[in-house]
This record gives C-alpha cells, sequence and structure tokens, in this order.
C-alpha cells in the first residue's frame, strides 16, 4: 500500500491537485494480493496528505486463459488452468497478474473569483 | 503488505502474457490526460465554500514498478558477467538449505566445474548462510528483520556483499537465492533471475499447490524434495503430480532427495 500512496500522490501534486478523492487499483485473482487485506492496510497508509479522505475501489481482475482448441478465453477457478468446456489445460494467461493503479479522481484548485480580472468598463 | 507486480497494460484488450518475473520492465507507463470535457464542476460547491473541479485521471501505473525496475538492474548485470541465477521459493522447512548443500556435494564431484554462491533470505539468523559456507559454497546472508519476503534491491545489496568478500559475478557460473520461506509473498518479486524454482517437500501433501495457485503458476520448475520420504508419509505421487499440472501448466517438475542424492544430478542439469 505504501507505493499506492507515494504513486498516488506523486501523480495528483504533479497536476497541482489539491486532493484526491477516489484511488481505483487493479487486482488480479492470480495476483497473490486479497483485496481485503490490501483495504486495511490502506488505512493507514493512505491517511494524511493528498490522499487523506481518499475512497480506495478496488477492481477485482479474473484470471482469464485462452484454449486453443475452443478459441475462446475461459476464467480460472481458483486459479485451476484447465478449461471448463473441454478440460485441456492451457499455460496461456491473459489476465489476471494485474496490481495495478488504473486511475485517480482529483480534486483541483478552486478557479479565481470571476471579476477578479474581468473586462474593464462592464457595469 | 505485499504486493504483486502486474504484467500487461490496463486499458488495451487483453495480450499474451509472459511470466511475471520475466517481463520487462516498462517501469512507468505514460498517464494519458483527459480530454478537457472531461473536467466536472464539483456537486457541492456553493458561493461560501470554494471547492475546485474534480478530474478524472488515467493512470495505469504498476504498483511494483520500482521493485521491477531494479530487478531490470540486476538482470543486465548477471548478464553483463555471465551468470545465471535462480530463485528458490518454498515453504518453510520444504528443505531449500539441504537441497543446496546436496548440489554443491554433487557439483564439487562432477567432471565440469560449476562455480556457484549463493544468497540466503531470512528474518533472523545467518545459520543457513553458515551451513551452506560449511558446505564449501560461498554464501551471504540477507537479514530482512520483518520483511517476509526478498526484493530486488535486496538482492543487489547482497550480490555486493558477495563481492566485497571476494566472490564477484565474474567468478561465478551460478547464483542461487534462497528466499525466505513463505509461499505467499515471494512470489510477487522478481529478483532478476533467469529460472525460478517452487519448492514442495512430499511431507507437504499433494493439494499444496491448489492452495498456492499464484505461486505455482509462476514457477518455471517445482522441485519436489524429500522423496525418499514419500512412502513414510503417504504422499500422493500422481495426484500431486496432476495438481501441479492444473496450476502450472508451463511448469517442468523435478523429483529430487538431498539425503539420498536421488535426482540431484537432473536438477544440476537443469541449473547448468
Amino acid at each position: 500500500m505504501q507505493s499506492v500512496a507515494e504513486l498516488a500522490r506523486a501523480e495528483a501534486s504533479q497536476r497541482g491537485a489539491e486532493a484526491i478523492t477516489v484511488i481505483r487499483l487493479r487486482v488480479g485473482s492470480l495476483a497473490g494480493v486479497d483485496p481485503e487485506a490490501l483495504r486495511f492496510a490502506a488505512e493507514v497508509v493512505l491517511a494524511g496528505g493528498l490522499t487523506a479522505g481518499a475512497r480506495l475501489e478496488i477492481e477485482p481482475v479474473p484470471a482469464r486463459a485462452w484454449c486453443l482448441p475452443c478459441t475462446a478465453l475461459f476464467s480460472l477457478e481458483q486459479g485451476l488452468c484447465r478449461c471448463p468446456r473441454c478440460g485441456t489445460v492451457s499455460a496461456d494467461l491473459r489476465q489476471g497478474r494485474e496490481l495495478v493503479l488504473a486511475s485517480l479522481e482529483l480534486r483541483l484548485p478552486a478557479p479565481a473569483e470571476p471579476g477578479n480580472d474581468g473586462p474593464v468598463g462592464w457595469p | 503488505m505485499c504486493l504483486d507486480c502486474a504484467c500487461g497494460r490496463p486499458d488495451q484488450a487483453p495480450e499474451r502474457l509472459e511470466p511475471p518475473h520475466r517481463h520487462p520492465a516498462t517501469a512507468t507507463e505514460q498517464p494519458a490526460p483527459i480530454a478537457p470535457g472531461a473536467v466536472k464542476p464539483s456537486a457541492a460547491a456553493g458561493p461560501a465554500v470554494a471547492t475546485g473541479p474534480l478530474q478524472s485521471l488515467s493512470v495505469g501505473l504498476r504498483l511494483l514498478a520500482h521493485n521491477d525496475r531494479q530487478a531490470e538492474a540486476n538482470r543486465a548485470r548477471f548478464a553483463a558477467a555471465g551468470v545465471k541465477v535462480v530463485n528458490i521459493l518454498s515453504a518453510p522447512g520444504s528443505g531449500k538449505t539441504a537441497l543446496l548443500e546436496a548440489l554443491a556435494r554433487h557439483a564439487a564431484a562432477a567432471a565440469q566445474p560449476l562455480a556457484m554462491a549463493v544468497l540466503v533470505g531470512d528474518l533472523a539468523t545467518e545459520l543457513d548462510a553458515e551451513r551452506l559456507r560449511a558446505a564449501g559454497l560461498p554464501a551471504m546472508p540477507i537479514t530482512t528483520g520483518q520483511a517476509c519476503h526478498l526484493e530486488a534491491a535486496m538482492v543487489a545489496r547482497g550480490v555486493d556483499a558477495l563481492e566485497a568478500a571476494g566472490h564477484g559475478l565474474a567468478g561465478l557460473d551460478l547464483l542461487l537465492i534462497e528466499n525466505v520461506g513463505n509461499l505467499v509473498c515471494p512470489a510477487a518479486y522478481d529478483l532478476g533471475e533467469d529460472l525460478r524454482l517452487v519448492l514442495l517437500a512430499v511431507s507437504e501433501g499433494e493439494d499444496k499447490p491448489l492452495k498456492y495457485p499464484a505461486t505455482f503458476h509462476g514457477a518455471d520448475a517445482v522441485v519436489i524434495s524429500k522423496s525418499d520420504l514419500a512412502e513414510a508419509v503417504d504422499f500422493a505421487r500422481e495426484q500431486a503430480l496432476a495438481n501441479i499440472q492444473a496450476v502450472a501448466p508451463a511448469a517442468r517438475v523435478l523429483e529430487v532427495s538431498a539425503r539420498s542424492g536421488a535426482g540431484i544430478e537432473g536438477l544440476l542439469q537443469l541449473l547448468r
């Protein structure tokens, strides 16, 4: 979670954000990370700085492999690489090991008050 | 908290994935700027509270990019020195150190020399490194303190320590990394290795691979250890092989006994 906080804060400050409101992660089912454990750690590490108060959204990415005989993707049940349709074992994993900071929602600074630099001469 | 690395790019259709520890690190992926129309005014805005607009930002950064960059630096350093590097993972007590001792004995007796050194990760003690030195192997401990896994930066420092002790990479054929005994967290971290072995002792049971699919899936080879005990523990060999195949279809499987020497020669051939 430390790297999530560091990456998020770096991206936000690079864009002059005042705060991060949402942090979206993508966690593959074969990434070796439990999303709830991640969330638990998040409470500690994200507190403070630009990430304080950010809502953490974790999108689970199911593990999917390509079955050659079926010419289609199948979802791996609990990491088993056997195609449920035809039983062929596939080593061709296409998704499921992701651990990505996918996106952020940032709060930018409020714009300048209208009228401060309005055109001269208007009523 | 341990995190895995990510392969594949977030906004493209799923493409063929390399095993994570050999995926070339793209370090950071350029965040895509949002089109101007995507900036939306804050719903809570009122004249008294000057809250700014909200902006959605697509990021797409792998959480372990930092480790992966170091792993690639390690990889380049090993390649430049012509050293093959092996990362050995297993649960505690599966026989990693004993296996390394057996490899040392067999390599010393072999006609073709094989200059080996070992980095040993443990939370505490340098006992394993001492055992391996006693077996004739240059060994450097990496004492992690609280960390339950090795990371690429620790390996880089371990190699520096080996060099400082007079065991430079230039004089080595093979560097073995005995990871911290743990079937969960070490799997996430690319150390810059060429080969990843996962050990499974017969005493652990045939369903272990099913319980740790992510770790076994990342193995180049699964080494079934303590094979001399198979009968004593009623090891269901055929079921174990089927389970390994089910979660790690691309992995080679070897069966060894450090005590009897069975399969050690075959393992040495794989490591050469």
